[in-house]
C-alpha cells in the first residue's frame, strides 16, 4: 500500500468519482423485539478509512458491529458493503477483535492465529507463512510456539489483532479491543494498530466508549447515543497522520473531542 | 521429597506398601482366622483355583464396565451438544434428566432385568446408566462456558457447525468432559459390579456371590482386587488422556 498517510494525501483521495463508499449504511434500524437496539444510521466508510463508533453503553454499538459482521440481520433501511473496486465477500472478508482477546487456550499462538484460515478452508502452508508475518508484524516474533498464558493481556490481544488479519479480511471490526488493558499499554496498543492499520490496509471499524480513544484513532468518527438508541453524529476527523500521541495537545484534537462530550450530554 | 516427582511417587508407592504390610502383620500376628480375612499370600493363592475361571470372569466385567462407560461418554456428550443447538431442546429434556438423575440406578437393577435378562448388556447398561449423568452434566457445563464471542468468529466465518465443535466447542469443553469422566469412571465400576450382584451367570460380581456360599474369603478379597484394579486402570487411562489431550493451564481440577 503506497499510502503517504497526511491530512492532504487524504483528502485527495476522497476526489468524487474515483472512489466509493466501502461501507453504505442509510436509516440503519435494528429491534429486539420492543426494545430499540439501534435506529437512523446513516453514514459512509471508504475503503482503507479506520472509523471509531463512540458512544455510552446501551448505544447500539456493538448490535452495529454484529449487523456489519454479518451475525444478526438490520431490519430496516439499507446496508451495502463492497463497491465494484473492493468487492466484499461476507463470508470470509471480516475479521473480528473483542474486548477479550478469546485465544483459544489449548492452541499455541500461531494455531491460534491461524484458526480463521483453517475454518475458511485456505491452504495450511500459505497461511501458516502469513500467520508468521503477522505476529512479525504485531510484534510477536519468538512467541508462535507460547500458549496464551504465558503471554500478558496486551501481546494476547497483539495475537488475536494478528488473528483477525490472518485470512486477509477486507473489513476488520473492533469491539473495544483495548477496553480491558491498563491505562498505558493502551496508549501504546493505540499507536501499535494505527501502525498496523496503515501497513495492513483494511477498512477497520473501531468501536469504543473513549471518546479521545476514537478521535486518535478515527480518520472518521461515529457518534451513537443510548435512550433513545440513534446516530447523533458522523464526522471526518482531519488530523495529520502519522498519528503522534503529541496530537492530543493539538487544539484541533480538543474540538472534536469537545464536540463528543457534548453531544453525550457532558458538557 | 514432596516437591520433586519422583519423590511423590516414592511415597504413594510406599504408602500402598505400608498397607500391605499392616494387612500382613494384622493377619499373622492375630492370627485372625482366614475365612474371616485371608493373608495376603491365601488371597494371591485364589488365582490358582481354576474352576473359579478368573479370566473369563475378568473380562466379563471389564466388558461390563468399559462398555458401559464408553456408552455413557459417547451419550454424554453428544447430548450435552445438542442441548447447544437448540434451547428449547435444552429447556425440555435437562429438568427431565436432572429428575431422572435422582433415581438410585441401584434400584433400577431389578427392572433391567426383567427387561434385559441377564448378562452382559443388562450390567452394561447399568454401568452406563450411572455413569452417564456426571459426563453428560459437566459436559453441558463446559460447552455453556465457552465465549459466545468465539462462537461468533467462527459464525461471521460461516463456519460449519462441525468446525464449530471440533475446534471450539468440544476442546473448550474438554477440561469440562474430563472432570465428568473422572466420577464417572469410578460409577461404571460400581454400576457393573452392583449389577452382576443383582443377577448375572458371569463376571466377579457373580464369582463374589458364588463363593460366598462356600465362605472362600480369600477368592472375594481377589475379586474385590481385581474389581478396584479394573477401575484404577479406567481412572489411570481417563488420567493419561487428560494429560495428553488438555493444556496443563485449561485443566479443571
Amino acid at each position: 500500500m503506497a499510502w503517504s498517510w497526511s491530512w492532504s494525501a487524504y483528502s485527495s483521495s476522497r476526489t468524487p468519482g474515483l472512489s466509493e463508499p466501502f461501507i453504505h449504511l442509510a436509516g440503519v434500524r435494528k429491534h429486539y423485539g420492543e426494545h430499540l437496539a439501534i435506529s437512523d444510521a446513516s453514514f459512509d466508510v471508504m475503503p482503507g478509512e479506520l472509523l471509531s463508533l463512540v458512544g455510552p453503553s446501551g448505544c447500539g454499538k456493538s448490535t452495529l458491529l454484529k449487523i456489519l459482521a454479518g451475525l444478526h440481520a438490520h431490519d430496516g433501511g439499507e446496508l451495502r458493503i463492497g463497491s465494484p473496486s473492493h468487492p466484499f465477500d461476507p463470508s470470509r472478508d471480516v475479521g473480528m477483535v473483542f474486548q477479550a482477546p478469546l485465544l483459544l487456550k489449548w492452541r499455541r499462538i500461531l494455531q491460534n492465529v491461524m484458526l480463521p484460515a483453517e475454518i475458511l478452508g485456505l491452504s495450511g502452508a500459505e497461511s501458516r507463512d502469513r500467520a508468521r508475518h503477522l505476529l512479525n508484524m504485531v510484534g510477536l516474533a519468538g512467541n508462535e510456539d507460547k500458549y496464551p498464558y504465558e503471554l500478558s493481556g496486551g501481546m494476547q490481544q497483539r495475537a488475536a489483532i494478528a488473528r483477525a488479519l490472518v485470512h486477509d479480511p477486507k473489513l476488520v471490526l473492533m469491539d473495544e479491543p483495548f477496553g480491558a488493558l491498563d491505562a498505558l499499554t493502551r496508549e501504546k496498543m493505540n499507536l501499535e494498530l494505527l501502525r498496523i492499520w496503515k501497513e495492513a490496509g483494511k477498512t477497520i471499524v473501531f468501536v469504543t466508549h473513549g471518546i479521545s480513544e476514537a478521535v486518535f484513532l478515527g480518520t472518521r468518527v461515529v457518534v451513537l447515543t443510548a435512550g433513545p438508541a440513534r446516530m447523533a453524529d458522523n464526522f471526518e476527523v482531519h488530523l495529520p497522520h502519522p498519528r503522534t500521541l503529541d496530537l492530543k495537545t493539538h487544539e484541533r484534537f480538543g474540538e472534536y473531542t469537545r464536540r463528543i462530550y457534548r453531544l453525550l450530554g457532558m458538557e | 521429597m514432596t516437591n520433586s516427582r519422583a519423590g511423590r511417587w516414592t511415597l504413594a508407592i510406599l504408602a500402598h506398601l505400608a498397607l500391605l504390610l499392616a494387612w500382613y502383620l494384622f493377619v499373622h500376628l492375630g492370627n485372625v482366622p482366614k475365612f474371616v480375612m485371608p493373608s495376603p499370600e491365601a488371597t494371591l493363592n485364589a488365582l490358582l483355583q481354576p474352576n473359579y475361571s478368573w479370566w473369563t470372569n475378568i473380562a466379563v466385567t471389564g466388558t461390563e464396565i468399559f462398555g458401559g462407560y464408553l456408552l455413557a461418554l459417547v451419550v454424554g456428550v453428544a447430548l450435552a451438544l445438542v442441548f447447544t443447538w437448540s434451547k428449547l431442546l435444552e429447556a425440555f429434556f435437562m429438568p427431565l434428566l436432572v429428575s431422572l438423575n435422582m433415581i438410585p440406578k441401584v434400584a433400577l437393577g431389578p427392572l433391567i432385568i426383567v427387561w434385559f435378562k441377564y448378562g452382559v448388556l443388562p450390567n452394561s447398561i447399568m454401568a452406563f446408566s450411572i455413569a452417564v449423568f456426571p459426563i453428560l452434566l459437566t459436559t453441558a457445563r463446559g460447552l455453556r462456558e465457552i465465549e459466545p464471542e468465539l462462537l461468533d468468529l467462527v459464525r461471521s466465518l460461516k463456519g460449519s457447525r462441525w468446525q464449530l465443535f471440533t475446534k471450539i466447542q468440544l476442546p473448550g469443553a474438554l477440561p469440562y468432559i474430563f472432570s465428568g469422566m473422572k466420577v464417572g469412571a469410578i460409577l461404571a465400576v460400581a454400576g457393573a459390579v452392583v449389577g452382576e450382584f443383582l443377577g448375572s451367570d458371569k463376571g466377579l460380581g457373580y464369582l463374589m456371590l458364588q463363593v460366598q456360599v462356600t465362605l472362600d474369603t480369600p477368592a472375594m478379597f481377589m475379586a474385590v482386587l481385581i474389581i478396584t484394579l479394573l477401575g484404577m486402570l479406567l481412572y489411570g487411562l481417563v488420567l493419561v488422556l487428560e494429560r495428553v489431550l488438555v493444556v496443563k493451564d485449561a485443566r479443571v481440577v
